[in-house]
C-alpha cells in the first residue's frame, strides 16, 4: 500500500514525472493551478507501489510519497 | 615601550598584527611586496595565516569571505592591483563588512612604474567601484604614524562595518624611521553579532552576508542606510595637522610624503618672510573640510602640492566654496616634487600675477 | 503508513523561482539531503553564485554567502581559513565557475582547499537569456552562437573534472547528471562523497552536474532530459574522476 500526495499548487506543469512513473498513472489535470499551470495528478492511486520515482525526479519537490512497512 | 628602526611596509604589518588582525590574503606587486614578506613569517607567530592568492581579484574575494566569518583580515596591493579589486570593495560596502585595503601608490596610469605617485586619490575618495558607496581613506605621512593609522583602520572598519584605506606611496612604503612600538595588550576584538560563521554559533535563525536585493525599495533601504552611516563618518572622522597656518596667508595642501617636503617649504618660505603655511588632511575621506575652513581664516590663496595631475585640489575647492583662488602644483608619473621648486610656485603666488 | 519521501527541512518551504522543468530544483534538493543526512546543518556555510541561483543564499537555511561573479572559491577559501572546522561549499554554474571564474576554482583545487564545489553544467547561460558557455557542446545553438559553436570562433568546450583530475589538491572529482531516476540517486551518493571528503580533510572536492535548460535549449523538460542524454553525456562522461586512494593529502 502506498500514498502519493501532489502539493498542486507547487507545480509547474513540467511534465518529468508523468514519464517515469512504472505504471504510467500520473497524468496532467485538467485543472489549472494559482501559478497558472495544468498540475500533475495521479490518475489510479489505488495501482501505485509508492516507488518515489516520480517524487526523485520533480524539480519542485511536488510531490510527498509513503509506503506501508511490511511486516517482516 | 620599545623603539626600533621599521620600514613602512613592515609598519604597516606590525600595526595589523598588534590590532588583532591575523589574515591577510594578498599578491605581491612593487612597492608593497615586503608588507607581503613581513607578514608571511609575523603572521604565523601569532597563530595567524598568510595566504598569497592567485590575484588581486581572489585576494579581495577571500578578504570578503574571511570578514564574513567574522576575523580581522587584510590585504594590500598598488595601482593596477587596486583596479582588479574594485568590484570586490563595492561588494564589500554593499555587504557591509570591514576589511582594511593597504595601497602603496606607483606611477601610472596603466603598468606605469614602481616610482611614488598620489595619483590614485580619486580613485579611492571618490569610488572607483560602482554603486553609492564609500571608503574611509587614511593617509600617514611617517612610519609612525603608518604603524597607528594601520591599527586605527580596523577601528574603523569594524565599527562602521565598511572597508578602510591605507594609502601612501613608494617612499612611504620604503623608508626606515624609528618607530615606537608600545608595550600594551592585544587589541579587544568583539564578537560580531552579525558574522555568518555557521549556524553551530547562533542556533535558530541562519545569517546572510549579501549586497543583492532585487526588490528597488528594499535596495533603496539599503542605500539610505549606508547614506546614514557615511553622514556618521563624515560628521566623526574627519582627521588633519596644521602648521602655522593661523596668520598663513598662503596656505600649501598636501598629505603623505608630500606633505613632509611642503613642511620644509614653508620653513624656508617664512624665512623669506612669506607667510605660508601647511594644512595636511590625514583623511582623505572624510576630506577634513571643516577643519580646513575653520584654520585658514587669513589665507588669500591656496597651493595644492600632489603627486598627480591634479586631484585633491578638487576636494579643497569644494571645500571652501571659492572663498580663494586655489592652484595646484604636481609632479607625475613617478617623479617626486622638490623643495626648491615648490617654494618658487610659492614666490610666484606671493608676489602675485600668476593663474593656474 | 511510513513517510519515505518528503522535501529536506533545510529547504525554505517557498516555491523556487526556476522555470518548470530546470534540474536546478533537483541539484539543491541533493544537496539538502546530504547535509541533513550527515547531521551538518550547523556548521554548513554555502556560497552562493550569481547567475541563475544566485537566490540559492535565500532557499538554503543555513548560513549563506552572495559572492561576485566566479569568485565563490575565493570567498570560501577565506571562510576555510577562518574557521576550518565548518564544512564550506559552493554552488555555481557553468559561467561562474568555468568562464569569469577559471582562475578561483583552479587555484582552490590547486590548493587543496578543502571545501566542496557543487558545479552545475547545463552548458548554457540561463539566467542572462540563454548565451554560450564554455561548457556549450560543438555545434550547439545558443543566442550568441546563433549558426552553432564554431571551432573557428569559439573554440572547444572546457571539461572541468577531466581538468582538475591531474592536480594533487584535488581529493575527489565526479561528474553526475540528474535527468533521470537512476542519474539522480548516484548523483546523490557522489555528491555526499564529496561531503564526506571534505569532512575527512583530505583535500578539495568538486561534483559536476549536468543539468537541463528547457528554457534556453528551446525544448520541453522531457525533450531536455532527451538532449541531455544523447547530446551532453558522451562528451561530459559520467562518474567518479578522482577519488581518495587512502591516506591524508599534505596541506
Amino acid at each position: 500500500m502506498a500514498r502519493v500526495i501532489f502539493r498542486e499548487e507547487r507545480c509547474k506543469g513540467c511534465r518529468l514525472c508523468t514519464a517515469v512513473c512504472p505504471r504510467g498513472i500520473i497524468k496532467m489535470s485538467g485543472r489549472i493551478n494559482e501559478m497558472g499551470y495544468h498540475p500533475a495528478a495521479l490518475e489510479e492511486p489505488e495501482n501505485c507501489t509508492g516507488c518515489t520515482l516520480c517524487a526523485l525526479v520533480c524539480p519542485d519537490m511536488v510531490i510527498e510519497v509513503e509506503r506501508e512497512e511490511k511486516a517482516v | 615601550m620599545s623603539r626600533i628602526l621599521m620600514k613602512g611596509n613592515e609598519a604597516i604589518g606590525e600595526g595589523a598584527v598588534r590590532a588583532g588582525c591575523r589574515y591577510f590574503f594578498g599578491y605581491p606587486i612593487t612597492p608593497q611586496s615586503e608588507l607581503t614578506h613581513y607578514l608571511a613569517r609575523r603572521l604565523p607567530e601569532v597563530g595567524g595565516l598568510y595566504l598569497q592568492a592567485e590575484s588581486e581579484v581572489a585576494s579581495i574575494n577571500m578578504v570578503y569571505g574571511a570578514s564574513g566569518a567574522g576575523a580581522r583580515v587584510m590585504t594590500s596591493s598598488s595601482g593596477p592591483g587596486i583596479s582588479l579589486m574594485q568590484e570586490g570593495l563595492s561588494f564589500l560596502a554593499g555587504a557591509e563588512l570591514p576589511c582594511v585595503v593597504v595601497n602603496m601608490m606607483r606611477g601610472g596610469p596603466g603598468l606605469g612604474n614602481i616610482a611614488p605617485s598620489q595619483a590614485d586619490y580619486f580613485q579611492a575618495t571618490k569610488g572607483g567601484g560602482h554603486g553609492d558607496y564609500r571608503l574611509i581613506v587614511l593617509a600617514p605621512n611617517s612610519v609612525q604614524e603608518i604603524l597607528d593609522l594601520t591599527g586605527k583602520a580596523f577601528e574603523l572598519a569594524d565599527y562602521y562595518r565598511n572597508p578602510v584605506m591605507v594609502m601612501a606611496d613608494g617612499i612611504m612604503a620604503q623608508m626606515m624611521e624609528p618607530v615606537e612600538l608600545k608595550n600594551e595588550a592585544q587589541a579587544e576584538i568583539q564578537a560580531k553579532p552579525w558574522a555568518a560563521s555557521g549556524m553551530i554559533d547562533h542556533p535558530g535563525s541562519k545569517r546572510i552576508i549579501n549586497s543583492c536585493f532585487v526588490i528597488p525599495e528594499e535596495m533603496e533601504a539599503v542605500n539610505i542606510r549606508l547614506k546614514e552611516k557615511y553622514t556618521q563618518i563624515l560628521f566623526n572622522e574627519q582627521d588633519s595637522e596644521g602648521y602655522l597656518l593661523e596668520d598663513a596667508e598662503i596656505v600649501l595642501v598636501a598629505f603623505g610624503t608630500v606633505s613632509r617636503i611642503c613642511r620644509a617649504v614653508v620653513e624656508k618660505a617664512r624665512q623669506l618672510g612669506i607667510p605660508a603655511g601647511l594644512f595636511r588632511p590625514v583623511t582623505l575621506w572624510p576630506f577634513p573640510a571643516e577643519e580646513l575652513k575653520r584654520t585658514t581664516g587669513k589665507a588669500k590663496c591656496f597651493l595644492s602640492v600632489e603627486m598627480n595631475m591634479g586631484q585633491m585640489v578638487e576636494d579643497i575647492q569644494l571645500a571652501i566654496s571659492g572663498k580663494a583662488p586655489v592652484y595646484h602644483y604636481g609632479r607625475l608619473g613617478g617623479m617626486v616634487p622638490v623643495a626648491r621648486d615648490v617654494l618658487q610656485e610659492v614666490q610666484k603666488l606671493y608676489s602675485g600675477g600668476v593663474v593656474k | 503508513m511510513k513517510k519515505v519521501f518528503k522535501r529536506p527541512g533545510i529547504l525554505k518551504d517557498v516555491p523556487f523561482h526556476y522555470c518548470p522543468g530546470c534540474t536546478h530544483g533537483v541539484a539543491h534538493r541533493l544537496v539538502a539531503e546530504v547535509i541533513e543526512e550527515l547531521g551538518i546543518r550547523d556548521t554548513a556555510i554555502g556560497v552562493a553564485p550569481v547567475g541563475c541561483s544566485v537566490f540559492a543564499m535565500d532557499y538554503f537555511e543555513i548560513d549563506m554567502f552572495q559572492a561576485s561573479h566566479g569568485r565563490a572559491p575565493a570567498v570560501a577559501t577565506g571562510i576555510k581559513r577562518v574557521l576550518p572546522d565548518r564544512v564550506v561549499f559552493t554552488y555555481q554554474g557553468d559561467g561562474d565557475l568555468a568562464a569569469i571564474g577559471t582562475g578561483e576554482f583552479v587555484h582552490a583545487a590547486t590548493r587543496g582547499e578543502r571545501i566542496t564545489a557543487v558545479f552545475i553544467n547545463n552548458a548554457i547561460y540561463g539566467m542572462t537569456g540563454g548565451q554560450m558557455a564554455p561548457t556549450t557542446i560543438m555545434g550547439q545553438v545558443t543566442k550568441t552562437t546563433p549558426f552553432g559553436r564554431d571551432r573557428e570562433i569559439n573554440g572547444f568546450p572546457i571539461r572541468v573534472c577531466e581538468m582538475l583530475a591531474p592536480l594533487e589538491g584535488t581529493a575527489y572529482l565526479a561528474r553526475v547528471a540528474v535527468h533521470t531516476p537512476k542519474a539522480i540517486i548516484q548523483a546523490k551518493k557522489f555528491i555526499k562523497r564529496a561531503f564526506e571528503v571534505q569532512l575527512e580533510g583530505l583535500g578539495f572536492s568538486l561534483v559536476e552536474v549536468l543539468s537541463t535548460c528547457p528554457t534556453n535549449w528551446g525544448l520541453s523538460p522531457l525533450e531536455a532530459v532527451k538532449w541531455l542524454e544523447e547530446k551532453m553525456v558522451p562528451y561530459y562522461p559520467l562518474g567518479e574522476y578522482k577519488s581518495p586512494a587512502g591516506g591524508v593529502i599534505n596541506a
